[in-house]
């Protein structure tokens, strides 16, 4: 691990002022010491943000707000999240250890970096690290790797099942920096690599995740997050999807999906939904609609059998929330 | 005054018990440290190994000025004091500053559970947390969970289910265990391999760990 400075803020505007050049903020440590040991990450700073107020679980009328300090386990097991939108708590019960939940803040679980071997391996090229540098994913070892937004510079899957949640909900985020915040969609939050890999979303130096917004959504009680992956736990995931139905005498009244495991960034479909809206809710019609969700997919060499997947598992999802299964 | 990082772990007992020395004055230090001079860590290269000692070869020559930082918690109840480098993860500092060995190193990367201990009461990875972040905490070891001569339950049920064979990943499991169970985890044998799915365990025992858990876990419930 290469050296660094510690700074521990009391306040946001604190926090903001002493953001340095090259100085990474520190919550729960569970992406960032990891990748400052393999020296993919070398701040020269750490700005330490657990002292700052950016907590609570709290259900009001207009939806869901959630400090990002919050550990995923308090937010998991939160009997308000279980209660009103089950997805939430399920992506993050699926998602690293028990340990690991009880570290990692809600903030940093979106912020965490690519499982990509190549990126977190220091000799070899990748653009996303290095930019420039190539992507030997692409024509590597690819099992893993994306299907969705992909681009000739990067493959990566982005590993939060969190993100994928909380994207097929609507939520946004709220973006602090000194005295100024803005709210941001998630969905729109993160970046596709296109040519800037390196550049995975919309936060700017200095700024910080303090506040997660979850919309009211009274039909999200019955929504789920199902994840596909090579061993039942403990593992990050080949496809996943995180849905919601709302069912009205047997027809689809309204429907949120979105797919993780097999996109550069945390995948909405709006067109799967569109197609399940106003149709009945039986088998035929998930199947119609999920072979949408893989329209546009760039299969490599290892990875094909995603394209699939994806789909089963959307239909599998929805099967089993709309008791079919 | 400086202080070598390869002193022995007796230097640094018998724990600092000087009056005033709480958590906030220690903050309002550091805080003193933020405002102004920053700490600066020194140059030299981390030669962290399996079971060896992450300190050993950065020792660093300049000492408190070199960026050493004093950090102090509780282990066990016992309070500490520490100067180190801000790179120290609290596994090490626990293993080789502190002489408790019973917190094994394992991937060190957070992927095997073997450095699992609590913080507060809740069970953590120490190899992905600085001995910094640990400033002020609770800390409870393997060596901190019998009371005298007498066994913790859950100790004692994974001595009586054969839960293991080579040892190397218990004292993480026997810690993930506790809190396993402090959580309310222990409903199923589906839900105990749900929830102990961060320790991993080469020799396989697994089923007997289950066993063990729900031993344990009826046990708890009953002696409170």
């Amino acid at each position: 691990m290469q050296t660094f400075t510690y700074k521990i803020p009391f306040s946001i505007q604190q926090a903001t002022a002493d953001f340095g050049q090259n100085s990474d903020f520190l919550a729960g440590g569970t992406t960032l010491i990891d990748l400052m040991k393999l020296e993919v990450m070398t701040p020269s700073q750490l700005v330490d943000i657990n002292r700052l107020p950016m907590r609570g679980i709290e259900l009001a009328s207009d939806g869901l707000r959630i400090g990002a300090l919050e550990k995923m386990s308090d937010v998991a097991e939160h009997p308000e999240v279980v209660a009103n939108y089950p997805v939430i708590s399920q992506a993050l019960l699926k998602s690293a250890s028990a340990q690991l939940r009880n570290m990692a803040s809600m903030g940093g679980n979106l912020l965490q970096r690519t499982r990509c071997g190549y990126f977190r391996d220091v000799s070899t090229p990748c653009n996303k690290r290095q930019p420039g540098s190539g992507c030997p994913a692409i024509d590597g070892w690819n099992r893993t790797h994306a299907i969705l937004g992909t681009s000739s510079s990067c493959v990566a899957t982005h590993p939060s099942d969190l993100a994928v949640a909380l994207v097929a909900l609507d939520a946004s985020i709220l973006l602090q920096s000194g005295n100024n915040d803005r709210l941001v969609k998630l969905d729109d939050f993160y970046r596709v690599p296109g040519e800037t890999p390196d550049k995975e979303n919309q936060l700017k130096p200095g700024e910080l995740i303090t506040e997660i917004r979850v919309p009211r959504l009274p039909w999200a009680r019955r929504s789920a997050y199902r994840k596909i992956r090579d061993r039942e736990s403990y593992e990050f995931a080949l496809a996943s999807v995180a849905v919601a139905l709302d069912v009205d005498a047997n027809n689809v009244r309204d429907a949120r999906v979105a797919v993780g495991g097999v996109g550069t960034k945390p995948w909405n479909l709006p067109k799967v939904r569109e197609a399940l809206i106003g149709r009945p809710s039986n088998q035929q019609t998930f199947e119609a609609a999920a072979k949408l969700a893989a329209e546009g997919a760039k299969p490599l060499r290892h990875n094909a059998f995603k394209v699939e997947l994806v789909q089963r598992t959307i239909v599998r999802a929805l099967m089993n929330l709309g008791g079919l299964a | 005054m400086s202080r070598d990082l390869n002193d022995s772990p007796s230097s640094d007992l018998p724990p600092d018990v000087r009056p005033g020395s709480s958590r906030r004055h220690f903050l309002s230090r550091l805080a003193a440290i933020s405002a102004g001079l920053t700490v600066a860590a020194p140059l030299s290269h981390s030669t962290t190994t399996a079971e060896g000692t992450a300190l050993e070869g950065e020792s660093p020559k300049q000492g408190t000025d070199g960026g050493l930082v004093e950090i102090n918690f509780k282990v066990n109840g016992l309070p500490h004091k520490l100067e180190v480098d801000p790179r120290v993860t609290l596994l090490d500092a626990i293993r080789d500053r502190l002489d408790l060995t019973g917190t094994k190193k394992g991937c060190d990367r957070g992927a095997c559970g073997a450095c699992t201990i609590h913080i507060n009461g809740r069970r953590v990875l120490s190899c992905l947390t600085l001995a910094l972040m640990a400033q002020g905490e609770e800390i409870t070891t393997i060596e901190g969970l019998a009371e005298g001569n007498e066994l913790h339950p859950v100790q004692a049920a994974f001595i009586g289910c054969d839960g293991f064979q080579c040892g190397y990943c218990t004292p993480g499991q026997i810690m993930s265990a506790v809190g396993c169970i402090n959580e309310g985890h222990t409903r199923s044998d589906t839900e105990i391999q749900e929830f102990m799915s961060g320790n991993l365990c080469r020799c396989g025992a697994y089923p007997n760990i289950v066993d063990a858990i729900k031993m344990a876990a009826g046990q708890m419930k009953r002696g409170g």
